[in-house]
């Protein structure tokens, strides 16, 4: 049951939404995030449509998969919804029944704010579900490489997050191993209140931690063995390099970004169909 | 000039007892000269807390001496600024195949070596391709290290090392933890190597069936060079081995108790077949 976990989901396919750069990936997810958050028309939010139907369509991932991804986020929903209905006030009144008020304001926002959430969490999956995790690191070192002028040591957090990635499966599976060995001493995991459950972790954490540690030990002393000095002087296997299709994708973006910033300027009258 | 060379090499750490307080000093490596040709391969045999691996650590310059000198091809490994020349010439494996894998994709990892090199993109490419051919992992250069056996592992871990055209590999126990099947899989891809590349090959390990290949084998106890000699002679010596708390190859030991019975055998016997020999020779 452990395994199900599954981090940085990645989704194996040939697409070209998987081929692109990863660093046009994370600049263009940011830029259709923001841009959720930079109208609020109805036009708005159908050319936001238009535009992550295309991506997903274009990325080969099954709509029944990204659905999939939401299930985390429906009880955040289910709350933002009704707290948006019941406590937003102004327009006129659709329902009145006792302390429950629902103004027109009211619904559009709880609408509007959902779908919001939901391209929120659609368009960042789509991201994780077409770049590796080793992408998605190697884009952020490459994008933070500025950073590295204040003294933020780009590098190595970018090499601490590839390799978290490698050893979550190792260190799920120890834990895994640990379960089963207190188990057999008798251990007992699943009954008792939360307070209890939690304390019979312990047995399971504290050697859990220490084998981590033996092991990051070893593997620090492997990577300086394999000539390891940080990222000075390194070269890359894969580096990153734009093609045209990643310039592509730039130039499709930033149209989007323009009409639909240009939607919430310039068109005057609210569509709104209610 | 000798590959490794080194004369009088001490290794003290400091004892502690439980609040860290240190209360004397232990030594791993007591005066060891050690001489190993270029292209050889050697090996180097001791139980546990022998200090075999001590001295490993010390031919990658993972640990320093405190006392003597090691020269890895004519490098003082005391120098700091010949560091990353020695790690480059003497590549090591582990024990432990999981904890010495970097990449999250086998050939990644098999880059990461001539990555910190500063090698160039085209040519750690073409490194990558030869080393994972040459220790027969090129179909798996796109798996995930966490789906592949122990032994393969420890063969993506060889191939980590050759990538970066070391003079030299110190294999550090690289069998302890495997199977049979993946030992006899990591041992055929060093020799395979050895025959290929000509790299010179020092395996520390405690299976004295690894060593019967071997041009020299030295045997380590608390901290010294006890034995020193080909695997003919050190087997030989049965009843200095077990001194040293080491077996021998069941063959060798079959051959000895003979002998000892009255049978005229010739002394370290390695292979069944050559007992086979020597019996039938007897009639």
């Amino acid at each position: 049951m452990i395994r199900d976990i599954t981090i940085g989901q990645y989704y194996p396919a040939e697409s070209p939404i998987h081929r692109l750069d990863p660093r046009v990936k994370i600049v263009c997810t940011l830029l259709f995030l923001i841009s959720l958050f930079i109208q609020n028309s109805l036009l708005g939010y159908v050319i936001a449509t238009l535009f992550l139907g295309c991506v997903i369509h274009f990325s080969k991932v099954p709509v029944k998969y990204i659905a999939k991804g939401l299930k985390p986020i429906v009880i955040l929903l289910l709350f933002t919804v009704v707290m948006n209905l019941l406590l937003t006030r102004g327009g006129e009144t659709l329902v009145h029944f006792g302390i429950i008020t629902i103004t027109e304001n009211g619904l559009r926002t709880s609408v509007f704010m959902a779908i919001r959430l939901i391209y929120l969490v659609a368009g960042s999956s789509i991201m994780t579900f077409t770049t590796t995790p080793n992408g998605l690191t190697d884009g952020l070192e490459k994008l933070l490489h500025p950073l590295n002028r204040l003294n933020v040591p780009v590098h190595e957090v970018a090499m601490i997050m590839s390799i978290a990635l490698r050893f979550i499966p190792i260190l799920l599976e120890e834990t895994d191993k640990i379960m089963k060995a207190q188990m057999a001493r008798g251990a007992d995991f699943e009954s008792g209140n939360i307070i209890q459950r939690a304390k019979a972790m312990i047995p399971i954490l504290v050697p859990l931690f220490i084998s981590a540690f033996r092991r990051a030990n070893d593997l620090a002393m492997a990577m300086e063995a394999r000539c390891y000095h940080g990222g000075e002087g390194r070269t890359k296997m894969k580096p990153l390099r734009y093609k045209g299709r990643d310039k592509m994708a730039y130039i499709f973006t930033l149209i989007y970004i323009v009409v639909i910033f240009m939607v919430g300027r310039f068109v005057p009258f609210k569509l709104w169909v209610f | 000039m000798e590959m490794i060379h080194s004369e009088k090499l001490v290794y003290e750490y400091d004892k502690r007892d439980e609040e860290g307080n240190v209360i004397g000093t232990n030594r791993a490596i007591d005066g060891v000269d050690i001489d190993v040709a270029p292209g050889s391969f050697v090996a180097v045999l001791g139980h546990n807390g022998s200090g075999k691996s001590t001295l490993a650590k010390h031919m990658n310059a993972i640990l320093v001496p405190t006392g003597g000198t090691i020269w890895v091809d004519g490098k003082d490994t005391k120098d700091p600024a010949e560091l990353w020349n020695v790690r480059q010439t003497a590549g090591m494996v582990f024990q432990n195949p999981d904890n010495q894998i970097i990449g999250t994709v086998v050939e990644e990892d098999v880059g990461f070596g001539p990555e910190n090199l500063g090698v160039p993109t085209d040519e750690i490419w073409k490194r990558v391709e030869d080393s994972l051919r040459s220790v027969g992992m090129l179909e798996y250069r796109k798996a995930s290290p966490n789906k592949l056996s122990g032994g393969q592992k420890q063969r993506v871990a060889i191939a980590g090392v050759i990538a970066m055209e070391p003079k030299c590999i110190v294999l550090d126990e690289p069998t302890a933890m495997l199977d049979p099947n993946g030992r006899r899989e990591v041992i055929q891809a060093v020799e395979k190597l050895r025959e290929e590349k000509n790299v010179t090959v020092i395996l520390i390990t405690h299976y004295m069936e690894e060593v019967i290949d071997a041009d020299q084998v030295f045997v380590m106890d608390d901290g010294h060079i006890v034995m020193h000699g080909t695997p003919r002679e050190i087997f030989s010596r049965v009843d200095e081995l077990k001194v040293y708390r080491m077996d021998v190859p069941q063959v060798t030991m079959l051959a000895e108790e003979l002998r000892k019975r009255g049978l005229d055998l010739p002394r370290g016997i390695l292979r069944r077949e050559e007992l086979v020999e020597a019996l039938c020779r007897l009639r």
